[in-house]
């Protein structure tokens, strides 16, 4: 399944991330993290295109995104 | 199950937690240039030169060696630093509006008459962003900062100033183009910039300007600056590359370098 991992303690709650991804997927979680904003999660990881556009709008450098390489032997 | 990574964080940007605010599209900058010297694989042969402003403390993020020069004179700086290490080395200067613009538009202008053969970055976001959203010579006009509260006033301060366009009278850039950091899409075009600059730095002076934002200066939220980036600042400041090698313009075609004064 393709999913993103968002680094919780970098997130600033800026938001651009939720903007850009054309799924809806990306909400801002209700817990704090450490710098007292609110991070960034996924949900609806199976929805998940791993586009990318959320990691490349970041400018923290907090996203990464992993693809699921699909075996299409079978 | 496997996957594989799609995006990843560069090793070159260090573990350090980035002081910009929400938003700041400097952290993109930073990865961009971050990437573009990973992607060359020339860590260990970059030397940056950080500004005053925001982007001061680009060393704890970006991991080249770096010095620090004063307010406006980082390509005075690099200037230093390439006529006296091997000729093999990378040199960029990252400089934001107000310094490269305002406090040392002398050294800008002079690296580029040279043709020192650097890569200088210049985020331009409108607007003195550490001090405390001061107007900067780039900021449009009617555009309102603690120092014009009342919109910038193009006949007490003068109009903006298009550095890109004015470096590009000169004969000895090589490589002139603005890009903006308004989209992902956008994003990757400048990030296409960037590489270009720094393969053509060995053939002389290059010059990328990032249109940025200031989500804390301008007053606005960080996907609300975006769009007025777009809105407002690509009209005044058209993104396109204005100098390539093998292309001149017109007006610096008609002089001809080769020309010299008679005996």
């Amino acid at each position: 399944m393709n999913h993103i991992d968002i680094d919780r303690e970098r997130c600033k709650s800026c938001g651009l991330c939720i903007d850009v991804c054309n799924k809806h997927l990306l909400e801002f979680s209700k817990d704090l993290n450490s710098h007292g904003y609110h991070p960034v999660e996924l949900r609806n990881p199976e929805k998940c295109s791993a586009c990318s556009l959320c990691g490349i709008v970041c400018p923290e450098g907090g996203v990464q995104v992993y693809k699921e390489i699909r075996d299409k032997t079978r | 199950m496997t996957e594989t990574l799609a995006f990843g964080r560069t090793p070159l940007l260090t573990h350090n937690y980035m002081h910009y605010c929400p938003g700041c599209t400097h952290g993109v900058a930073h990865r961009l240039v971050a990437e573009v010297i990973d992607e060359m694989g020339i860590q260990d042969r970059t030397i940056g030169v950080s500004p005053v402003g925001c982007a001061v403390l680009a060393y704890n993020y970006i991991d080249v060696d770096f010095i620090e020069a004063a307010h406006g004179r980082a390509p005075a700086a690099a200037t230093g630093l390439r006529r006296t290490l091997p000729p093999d080395r990378y040199i960029f200067a990252y400089q934001g509006d107000g310094d490269l613009a305002s406090i040392g538009m002398a050294e800008i202008v002079h690296a580029a008459n040279r043709g020192e053969k650097l890569t200088i970055i210049f985020v331009n976001n409108a607007i003195y962003g550490m001090t405390g959203g001061q107007m900067a010579p780039t900021t449009l006009p009617g555009m309102k900062t603690t120092t014009s509260p009342g919109g910038r006033d193009v006949a007490q301060t003068g109009h903006p100033i298009r550095v890109c366009e004015l470096l590009d009278t000169l004969v000895a850039p090589v490589f002139i183009a603005r890009g903006s950091l308004s989209s992902a899409k956008n994003t990757i075009k400048a990030k296409k910039l960037l590489r270009q600059a720094f393969d053509l730095q060995h053939q002389g002076f290059t010059f990328v300007e990032l249109l940025s934002t200031c989500p804390t200066g301008w007053g606005l939220s960080p996907t609300d600056s975006l769009a007025w980036l777009d809105r407002n600042m690509l009209p005044f400041f058209p993104t396109k590359t204005f100098r390539e090698p093998g292309a001149m313009p017109e007006h610096t075609a008609a002089y001809h370098p080769d020309l010299k004064v008679r005996d």
